[in-house]
């Protein structure tokens, strides 16, 4: 999946010559936590965050605090270089940018022009449809071993029963390089007889589990 | 205490058949109006028949291209390509001859019970054959075809002008009745069920509350798979006498499924007869103390038709009639006529043996974690109050 699929094209930006009080007040109005601060050519060069803004903002518990410094202009506080991506850019690779480096977004740019800001909510909108419970549907998870041809035989176990595919995910088995399990979202009520096919196949489930056998 | 009330039924009802070996299975209906003629309970009496939903009343809440496909797979005119769009012919709701007025009748049956109560003919009113709490607008799921209680709270708003509370306890997410009213402010829905995480549709997170003015008009308690007695009793009374506090409803609507027992074989709840029995005592009190005694109840889902099923749907009847729950040893007729017929042994007593008492290895992590849960709805419940 790339980054263009995902990214907000609206982006709220500010000149670095914008006020502090002017960020504060965007930041509120749209209820953003990210303004990307852009040249005249649309060149990003500097982002700031609710925090930084905050950070830099007079305590409101003192009352003689100085209003000042909420007149400053944005590029005093705001942090540069910044981490940018490609709208042709990964969104499985830009995940690595949230995780390593704790940004909560980052701006998208072609040709040197800002097009776009990916969010940490847009890479989880990605992963909640990933995992498919937008979908109405029973999920099964099958411990595998990690060999060719186990995903279409456990898959033709399902359509077998004519009952579609909503989510198929691999992940590792706990530390075990010999196995996998696979987790399907099915879209059944009823997901039982898909389960005991797959156990007559000689699969273990995880889900259901063996603490409490399903009564088939 | 014996009070004027209603048992809608007809041989109808048993029509709603989709095949052989489809886990819903309407002969509930007449092995729990048996069991309790048997005890009874139940005499010609107290039955009305249900009428069949007219086009009209479906299309308060399904859309009229819908029930012109469902008409036409009834009669095998819809063809598998075309049925997909609409869900039917998917192994859920697979199509079956005569399926729209099978449906009709159980959608016809609420509407019969719906009247009884709102005209002051009964104060309440019980329709085992509905409950099909994930029919669509536009779309058959989960092995229902109309919704009836979407459709009932639709013509309870059109006819009778009243603020509804819909409490749903079937294992699974009542998502049908909860989208449809779910920017609507004088029907709120509350939905106590399996987490769906595993279990379908997926859908009743607990920040499902609703949206437009219809927010803070929607309740989920997504409990844990293998919850016990105690800790759903504990979680399903608070956050309910909470809510009916909260809404103030005219009259109660409460979807009885009865597929969260430990014998039920198409979920992971862990409960026993004794929620079925507290369930319809707490409807029935807080019916009488905000609704001047207005509650009608459906049945629902519910897939161990001989174990379970019947003493579960009993127990609300009894509680309608009498105000108070059924217990000691079942008819030994009903048993008898039965016992030949059920491919597992019947239970002979209204409450559970130990086989229903499994050993839950996480049980005191998984009642944590439903506390958490009730912590947050009450949070939501409070934060509504004060708003």
């Amino acid at each position: 999946m790339l980054v263009e699929q995902i990214m907000n094209r609206d982006v709220i930006t500010l000149p670095p010559t914008a006020s502090i009080e002017e960020a504060l007040h965007l930041l509120k109005k749209h209820k953003i936590r990210h303004i990307p601060i852009v040249d005249e050519e649309k060149r990003v060069i500097g982002i700031v965050s609710d925090r930084d803004v905050r950070d830099a903002s007079p305590s409101t518990i003192l009352k003689e605090a100085d209003r000042a410094v909420l007149k400053h202009e944005i590029h005093s506080i705001m942090s540069q270089p910044v981490v940018t991506v490609h709208p042709l850019d990964f969104v499985e690779e830009i995940a690595r940018i949230f995780y390593e480096k704790e940004f909560a977004a980052v701006p998208v740019v072609q040709n040197e022009e800002l097009v776009g800001i990916v969010t940490e909510k847009h890479m989880l909108k990605t992963f909640i449809q990933l995992t498919g419970t937008h979908v109405k549907s029973s999920q099964i998870e099958v411990k595998v071993p990690h060999r060719p041809g186990v995903l279409p035989h456990v898959a033709t176990i399902i359509s077998d029963h004519n009952v579609n595919i909503v989510s198929v995910l691999i992940y590792p088995y706990q530390d075990d390089p010999l196995y996998k399990v696979l987790v399907f979202r099915i879209e059944t009520m009823n997901p039982t007889p898909i389960v005991r096919s797959i156990r007559e196949a000689g699969y273990q489930l995880l889900w259901p589990n063996n603490i409490m056998e399903p009564r088939l | 205490m014996n009070e004027h009330v209603k048992f809608v039924f007809s041989d109808d009802f048993l029509t709603y058949h989709f095949h052989e070996n489809h886990p819903f299975n309407q002969k509930r209906v007449l092995l729990t109006k048996q069991l309790l003629e048997a005890a009874g309970l139940l005499d010609e009496s107290d039955i009305i028949p249900p009428r069949k939903a007219t086009d009209e009343e479906l299309s308060l809440f399904h859309d009229l291209d819908y029930i012109e496909a469902v008409k036409r797979a009834g009669k095998g005119k819809l063809s598998k390509e075309e049925g997909i769009v609409y869900g039917l012919g998917s192994e859920d709701t697979p199509m079956f001859p005569d399926m729209h007025e099978a449906s009709s009748y159980l959608v016809g049956g609420t509407l019969t019970a719906v009247d009884a109560v709102l005209t002051g003919e009964a104060s309440h009113a019980l329709n085992l054959g509905g409950g099909l709490h994930h029919g669509f607008e536009r779309q058959a799921a989960g092995f229902c075809i109309y919704n009836d209680g979407a459709v009932a709270i639709k013509y309870i708003r059109k006819k009778y002008d009243l603020r509804v509370l819909y409490v749903d306890t079937d294992a699974h997410h009542g998502d049908g009745v909860q989208w449809a009213f779910y920017d609507d402010p004088n029907v709120c829905t509350f939905s106590i069920h399996e987490t769906g995480r595993y279990l379908f549709p997926g859908t009743g997170d607990i920040r499902e509350r609703g949206v437009k003015e219809g927010h803070g008009y929607s309740f989920n308690l997504p409990i844990d798979a293998y919850t016990q007695d105690e800790s759903f009793l504990r979680l399903y009374e608070t956050a309910m006498r909470e809510i009916v506090e909260y809404f103030k409803p005219d009259v109660i609507l409460t979807q009885n499924g009865a597929d969260a027992h430990t014998f039920d074989p198409l979920t992971h709840l862990c409960v026993t007869m004794k929620i079925y029995e507290q369930i319809p005592l707490i409807a029935h009190e807080l019916a009488h103390e905000y609704c001047d005694g207005k509650w009608i109840a459906t049945g629902g889902g519910g897939y161990d038709i001989w174990r379970v099923v019947p003493r579960a749907w009993a127990q609300i009847w009894s509680v309608m009639k009498q105000n108070k729950i059924m217990e000691g040893d079942l008819p030994q007729s009903w048993l008898d006529e039965w016992q030949k017929e059920s491919p597992v042994p019947l239970p002979t007593t209204w409450h559970d043996g130990e086989e229903a008492f499994p050993d839950i290895p996480r049980k005191n992590e998984i009642e944590e974690k439903n506390d958490k849960l009730l912590e947050t709805m009450l949070k939501f419940i409070h934060m509504s109050k004060s708003g």
